[in-house]
């Protein structure tokens, strides 16, 4: 199966190793996988902030690049659901991109619900020591319907032990440019995640979420606590052994 | 009342720091989440009740008039009045007549957020007459001279020491002085207080949760009976009510209060659900000599129809407010005006224009919680986020936002440009963090670096790495 891999902007600029954990995955699984090269971003930013003509130049940049494929998967609910959810209303209006916003939008996938539910894929070539806790993003949860498909995955890798973080349904604070505009509102919700991660007794956080993981990432590191932090895409690959989200590369 | 929405960023920031609230915040907690939790698992044809409420509302509003129109037919034939009223002034000024009328020094008042949204005790005080507010929380906040900063539970932001205090400040002069050290003994004393007062109003005035058209009755919930009284023993009653409220029949009334407490508290039914329908009749042995009925418009026909039509929908059961991050980690007060959470976030902007409330729809992180446990399915993102696309619209975006998003959206439509300035960006990142994995101050970025690190870019891109693997690759199989 040919698969469009639509790395989001965030994995791009910030954590190429989620990218190119998810080619490992996907091939794993059989793919064989394509990166379109005129991806840039989905235009969540401009669309949350009320900037809807970017906002629409920018999905149908995304269309045009990868209306082409017939399956197009995303390492992040939060531009899965961009691209799922709100493209087709966003360009519901737009004359030839409405329609082509509809189709493409059933034929994204968010990586592990892609790798679970499309693949049914879950023979991982992984092991992990340590304990792990997964945080649900809330595009994840609440846009696309994932829970259980990363819970699966993580559940079949070696030595792995998962421990649910308590009140695993509240945001992290990180809600794009809320979290600068809004600093205090998030630091707060980003201090009850935080705790909750360390009551849950995990070493190490995972998520499908790259924007959740930087937030929640940042706090970890400025508080000093030893929790380390991967995409869930690096520990599913196995290519979780170096150095986690803002850790020094020496570790 | 006034409002204060214009500082939100500043209301939120002395919220975080006023630790008595926060102390009242956290006893609240997930009390109300864990309540509705189990009320809903408990009711299997819950999805099915939402879908039949959303469609008895929807069917109402596309007929508003006609149900209106019937519900003040009914009114009439119960032997009670309707009045209209387009803007809060007039709702007010209606209100003044109809208690002087019935030479009220003394109102009592069940709990009326609509009579909040129209600034109804501020009215009454300046003709000179004394309202007094018997819902126990809305008592609370009415002695500490302060707004409701929940719409079902107005004094969830005190803690009980500070009702104590408050309780010795005012009721020493009646005698009261006994130690208060239980909640049912804070409720003993207010009972006692108030009780008094239900003898000696005038005129009471209520709000209403539904208006029915079919019965000309309007339907009131509470969990303390406060409503009941208000509405019985004064001669007049008086019942405030904005026009969204009107449902066609008892049995539509009846889905959406299976919904409505369930949502709220988490209860199958309110203590007290009552339904009143014109003055006493000759056969009733309590009642009001005088029924009127208050219809508030104040900017919702403009809803009708609108990018908002489907926010009347909303029955105020305060889920949406319950279960947002930002309402729990700073309170109502910080949103400054009567409706807070989501659906005040929405709310405010409409009725007190969106130059007064630009931060209400902004301060979001779109977790879509509040539309996963709304009754009415109102999708409350969506609206926060077309008040965003309206400011920007209105130019109501700040200069530094505006400037940053038009120069990622300039990037990011010239892919190749794109490519070639973001490497080096990252790469750029990467050089300065020194391979500590993160950084502490980035120029521009105070907002996230004042309470948090930055992770570092690794370094190159992954599309300019997965190019360079991708022609090492091709190389290698030459």
């Amino acid at each position: 199966m040919r698969v469009a891999l639509f790395v989001t902007c965030l994995v791009d600029l910030v954590r190429p190793s989620v990218g190119f954990a998810a080619v490992k995955l996907l091939e794993q699984a059989g793919c064989e996988v394509v990166v379109p090269l005129a991806q840039t971003c989905c235009g969540q930013p401009a669309y949350n902030n009320g900037d809807k003509k970017t906002a629409v130049r920018l999905a149908r940049q995304v269309v045009d690049t990868l209306y082409i494929y017939d399956h197009i998967v995303i390492p992040s609910g939060s531009c899965g659901g961009m691209l799922k959810v709100h493209y087709p209303e966003l360009l519901k209006d737009e004359p030839d991109y409405g329609s082509k916003a509809a189709e493409l939008a059933g034929r994204c996938y968010e990586l592990t619900s892609f790798l679970v539910d499309v693949l049914k894929f879950d023979s991982l070539d992984a092991a992990y020591d340590g304990q792990l806790t997964y945080h649900d993003s809330c595009s994840s949860l609440r846009e696309l319907g994932i829970k259980q498909q990363p819970r699966h995955l993580l559940g079949n890798i070696n030595g792995c032990q998962l421990n649910e973080i308590a009140d695993t349904e509240s945001c992290c604070g990180f809600g794009g440019t809320f979290c600068v505009k809004y600093p205090a509102i998030s630091t707060r919700m980003v201090d009850d995640k935080v705790n909750n991660i360390k009551k849950s007794g995990a070493d190490t956080l995972v998520a499908a979420d790259l924007g959740c993981l930087l937030n929640i990432t940042g706090r970890i590191k400025r508080l000093g606590l030893p929790i380390k932090v991967f995409h869930v895409a690096e520990v599913l690959a196995g290519m979780a052994q170096g150095p986690g989200i803002g850790e020094d590369e020496s570790t | 009342m006034k409002s204060s929405s214009l500082t939100f960023r500043k209301n939120a920031e002395q919220a975080l720091l006023d630790t008595q609230l926060q102390r009242a915040l956290d006893i609240a907690g997930s009390g109300f989440i864990d309540k509705r939790r189990a009320a809903m698992d408990a009711l299997p044809e819950y999805e099915q009740l939402r879908h039949t409420a959303r469609e008895i509302k929807e069917h109402t509003l596309s007929r508003l008039d006609e149900y209106l129109l019937q519900f003040e037919q009914q009114v009439l034939d119960n032997g009670g009045q309707v009045h209209w009223a387009g803007t809060p002034k007039q709702a007010t000024d209606i209100i003044v007549s109809l208690c002087r009328d019935a030479n009220a020094g003394k109102v009592t008042k069940g709990k009326t957020m609509v009579g909040e949204e129209i600034g109804l005790n501020e009215a009454l005080q300046a003709a000179g007459m004394t309202p007094v507010e018997t819902d126990l929380g809305e008592y609370i906040i009415q002695l500490a001279d302060e707004p409701p900063s929940h719409i079902i539970a107005p004094a969830i932001h005190k803690t009980r020491e500070q009702i104590t205090t408050l309780f010795k400040q005012h009721h020493a002069r009646l005698g009261l002085t006994q130690p208060l050290e239980t909640v049912p003994a804070i409720v003993n004393e207010a009972r006692q207080v108030l009780r008094e007062e239900f003898i000696q109003a005038e005129a009471g005035i209520t709000g209403a949760n539904l208006l029915i058209a079919e019965t000309g009755s309007t339907v009131l919930v509470t969990n303390e009976g406060n409503g009941d009284l208000t509405a019985s023993l004064p001669r007049v009653h008086i019942v405030i009510a904005s026009i969204e409220k009107v449902v066609p029949t008892l049995e539509d009334a009846t889905v959406i209060l299976r919904l409505l407490a369930r949502s709220a508290t988490g209860q199958e039914i309110t203590s007290y659900t009552s339904f009143f329908t014109g003055p006493k009749r000759e056969t009733d042995l309590d009642g009001p000599d005088h029924f009127h009925v208050v219809l508030v418009d104040n900017g919702r026909t403009d809803m009708l129809g609108n990018e908002y039509h489907s926010m009347l929908r909303c029955i105020h059961c305060g889920a949406c407010l319950n279960h947002c991050p930002v309402y729990s980690a700073i309170g109502g007060h910080a949103y400054g005006w009567v409706y807070p959470g989501p659906m005040g976030a929405v709310l405010t902007p409409l009725m007190i224009g969106l130059s007064q409330a630009p931060d209400l729809p902004q301060a979001s992180t779109f977790c879509g919680r509040c539309a996963e446990v709304c009754p009415m399915s109102i999708p409350l993102p969506d609206l926060l986020r077309q008040h965003r696309f309206n400011l920007t619209e209105q130019h109501g975006v700040k200069l530094k936002s505006r400037l940053a998003l038009a120069s990622w959206g300039f990037l990011a439509v010239r892919p190749r440009l794109y490519r070639w300035i973001m490497n080096r960006i990252t790469c750029l990142l990467h050089w300065v963090s020194r391979g500590r994995g993160r950084l502490q101050k980035v120029p521009f970025a105070g907002g996230w670096t004042q309470s948090r690190d930055l992770p570092a870019p690794q370094g190159e891109t992954f599309i300019a790495a997965w190019q360079r693997q991708q022609a090492r690759r091709k190389a290698d199989n030459e």
